[in-house]
């Protein structure tokens, strides 16, 4: 198989200059880049150009799913299929439903376990992960991503992607082992 | 080690603030040390070759978690009789050691969530660990009610599972609650920490030497690449997991004491309880995470600028507001049971727990968790490791009497005379209980030889230079802002 460029890499020595980089190539007019980082950077959101994660808007919709499975697990069984009298409790629609308090808990804890799922794998799936491998594994240096190197990314689908300029622009903003990664070795 | 920071000083060098030594905010990671030093430190554990302590801490601590399948084991061919406990002490040992477990869970979830969002930066060296202890603890608490309920293969009509007959469960009752509460907190506890566990898991990979290292980590981290289009997602998903978590571990232990306060036994049924469990829980559980984090230390040298003392320090200070918390709520208990309330019943179930059967059980919860830790009043106190582990020990044991003061004084002595009853654990209580320590333990060791025991990339983005505004040559950003407002 004939080897296909995935994308031109650069590397910064700190937090500091992988954030001016993000600024210059946000100004470019880039699309398809990012930075990879050890940590999250503050800022480098906005440095980048990036709008406010939409998780948390996935994150309500399953937290709603779970209240909802909630209220509808206890007054299904308790006022439907399987009512119990306790304490005197109403156990009819119509009244019951005056007396949920006692149900509270199971709605509360199902939202919240609904919503953690949701946020747990909205992310990773959100994220494409998991995934077996990736191009910018076959990039030697890139094992410091995790330790403390920061690397700047230009993907070839970017649609103003041009080898040259992509790498002279990498160099310009102050990227070190300006290199190009392919898909396989 | 602070004294850099004791003046402040301009861009042009002139000394324009003099800030008192003792407000100067100590650092997070002592001696400055560079990023690949901690990824260094902390990968180091998982990577060098096992130490002896550590197989001498297996050898002794496996077998004695083995005790717990053995004797359950034996509970369950024999019934649930093999128990010390009998009417009218339907609860003792049992629930009693499921309360001081998810209690000490607690203090993991408060460290990785509320210290998140009231941004106390110094809990990212502490909060793995932490996080590790809540789910070795409330494996050992879910044990307990399991297994309670004497015919443990029909466990499963706690869940509401379909079934032939058409039975469904009472949603009304704090028993239920219960279940969906643990059940919700271990499993957010779980997808909590793996989210925190995977940039540090491609750490792993990234420096694995072996094929079977890198698969094993390489699977774990799910391909993680640390790209900023992912961290954003990330760091939404930790911060919604961390304002999740907070309400959660609130509502656990909250619902924990309706299993007594929505009683009528005289002694359970107070409206004190929710905010009293919780405070204790939280009070009971950082003694624990000290217990196992000051010998990991010890083994560890490594991690001393990591975990320095100022955690200790600060973490001992919750110990002292949480202990006074609990130390408060004693008090207005005893108040409103023999002043306030005018009732017989509760001013007899109180009066009983102090001087009767039980009472040096009450007088050792008193002690050990009002008084002792009074003595982290004092900073020199809060910086000794020795006084520190052994305060702490103290507090272990004070919870654990709580929890049976609270459960077993109550039990004995309700109403009627004629039905009071004394308690002895027997043999198979007080080794299963034994046996859940060495579970605790065993899984603790095996946690720290196979995962970061610290949070490495939290800690990396606490230094200094994680900053994008900051100055290699030591003007902080900080710095001019705070001048100007000085000219002023």
């Amino acid at each position: 198989m004939s080897k296909r460029l995935h994308a031109i890499g650069a590397e910064f020595e700190s937090a500091a200059e992988i954030y001016h980089a993000a600024e210059k190539v946000r100004d470019a007019g880039y699309t398809a880049w990012d930075c990879h980082s050890p940590f999250p950077i503050h800022g480098l959101d906005k440095a980048m150009g990036m709008r406010k994660s939409w998780l948390s808007a996935f994150v309500f919709v399953c937290g709603l799913t779970g209240f909802l499975t909630g209220l509808g697990l206890v007054t299904v069984t308790s006022f439907g299929i399987y009512p119990i009298i306790v304490n005197g409790k109403p156990i009819d629609w119509s009244h019951g439903i005056r007396a949920l308090q006692f149900f509270f808990p199971v709605m509360y804890e199902l939202t919240i376990l609904f919503s953690a799922f949701g946020a747990t794998f909205g992310m990773i799936l959100r994220n494409g992960l998991p995934r077996f491998h990736h191009p910018l594994f076959n990039w030697s240096r890139f094992a410091k991503v995790t330790d403390d190197k920061f690397f700047l990314v230009i993907e070839t689908r970017d649609p103003l992607f041009s080898d040259a300029k992509a790498k002279a622009l990498l160099a310009e903003i102050g990227g070190k082992h300006v290199t190009e990664v392919f898909d396989h070795d | 080690m602070a004294d850099h920071a004791a003046k402040l000083v301009s861009e042009d060098g002139v000394v324009v603030l003099h800030c008192p030594p003792e407000l100067v905010r100590e650092k997070l990671v002592n001696h400055d040390r560079s990023l690949n030093w901690i990824t260094e430190k902390v990968s180091v554990i998982c990577e060098e070759k096992t130490r002896p302590w550590w197989w001498i801490a297996f050898f002794i601590f496996s077998p004695i978690a083995l005790l717990v399948p053995l004797l359950l084991g034996y509970q369950v061919s024999n019934g649930v009789g093999v128990w010390g406990e009998n009417q009218p002490f339907g609860w003792a040992w049992d629930i009693t050691n499921f309360v001081f477990w998810i209690g000490i869970g607690h203090a993991g979830t408060l460290i990785s969530a509320i210290l998140f969002l009231t941004r106390q930066k110094w809990r990212t060296s502490i909060n793995r660990a932490s996080e590790a202890m809540t789910l070795f603890a409330v494996m050992c608490a879910g044990l307990y009610p399991g297994f309670h309920v004497g015919r443990v293969w029909k466990a499963w009509y706690l869940f509401p599972i379909p079934n032939w007959n058409g039975l469904w469960q009472n949603y009304r009752s704090p028993l239920l609650w219960d279940v969906f509460a643990v059940s919700t907190y271990f499993t957010v506890s779980v997808l909590f920490w793996y989210v925190g566990l995977i940039p540090d898991l491609a750490m792993l990979r990234d420096r694995a030497k072996s094929k079977l290292k890198q698969w094993g980590y390489g699977l774990a981290a799910l391909g993680w690449r640390g790209g900023n289009r992912h961290w954003q997602h990330y760091e939404m998903a930790y911060l919604i997991l961390a304002g999740l978590s907070t309400p959660l571990v609130l509502s656990v232990h909250s619902i924990v004491s309706f299993d007594f306060a929505t009683s009528i036994v005289p002694g359970w049924h107070t409206t004190i309880f929710p905010p009293y469990f919780v405070a204790g829980a939280v009070f009971g559980g950082f003694a624990m995470v000290l217990t196992l984090m000051l010998p990991a230390r010890l083994l560890y040298p490594q991690l001393d600028d990591m975990m320095t003392r100022n955690h200790v320090d600060k973490m001992a200070k919750i110990i002292l507001l949480t202990g006074s918390i609990v130390g408060y709520a004693y008090l207005m208990e005893l108040f409103i049971a023999m002043v306030y309330s005018g009732h017989f019943y509760e001013y007899n179930a109180f009066y009983n727990r102090a001087t009767g059967w039980y009472a040096w059980h009450y007088f050792a919860m008193m002690f050990c968790n009002v008084i002792t830790p009074q003595i982290f009043w004092f900073k020199a106190m809060r910086r000794n490791y020795i006084v520190v582990f052994i305060a702490c020990q103290f507090v272990n044991a004070g919870m654990w009497y709580e929890r049976f003061v609270i459960i077993g004084t109550t039990l004995a002595q309700d109403f009627l005379p004629s039905s009071w009853g004394h308690y002895t654990p027997s043999w198979v209580e007080v080794l299963t209980f034994v046996g859940t320590f060495g579970f605790f333990i065993t899984a603790f060791l095996l946690f720290m030889r196979f995962l970061p025991m610290v949070c490495a990339f939290e800690v990396k983005a606490v230094t200094p230079q994680a900053d994008p505004h900051h100055d290699p040559k030591g003007h902080d950003h900080e710095q001019p802002k705070e001048a100007a407002l000085s000219a002023h």
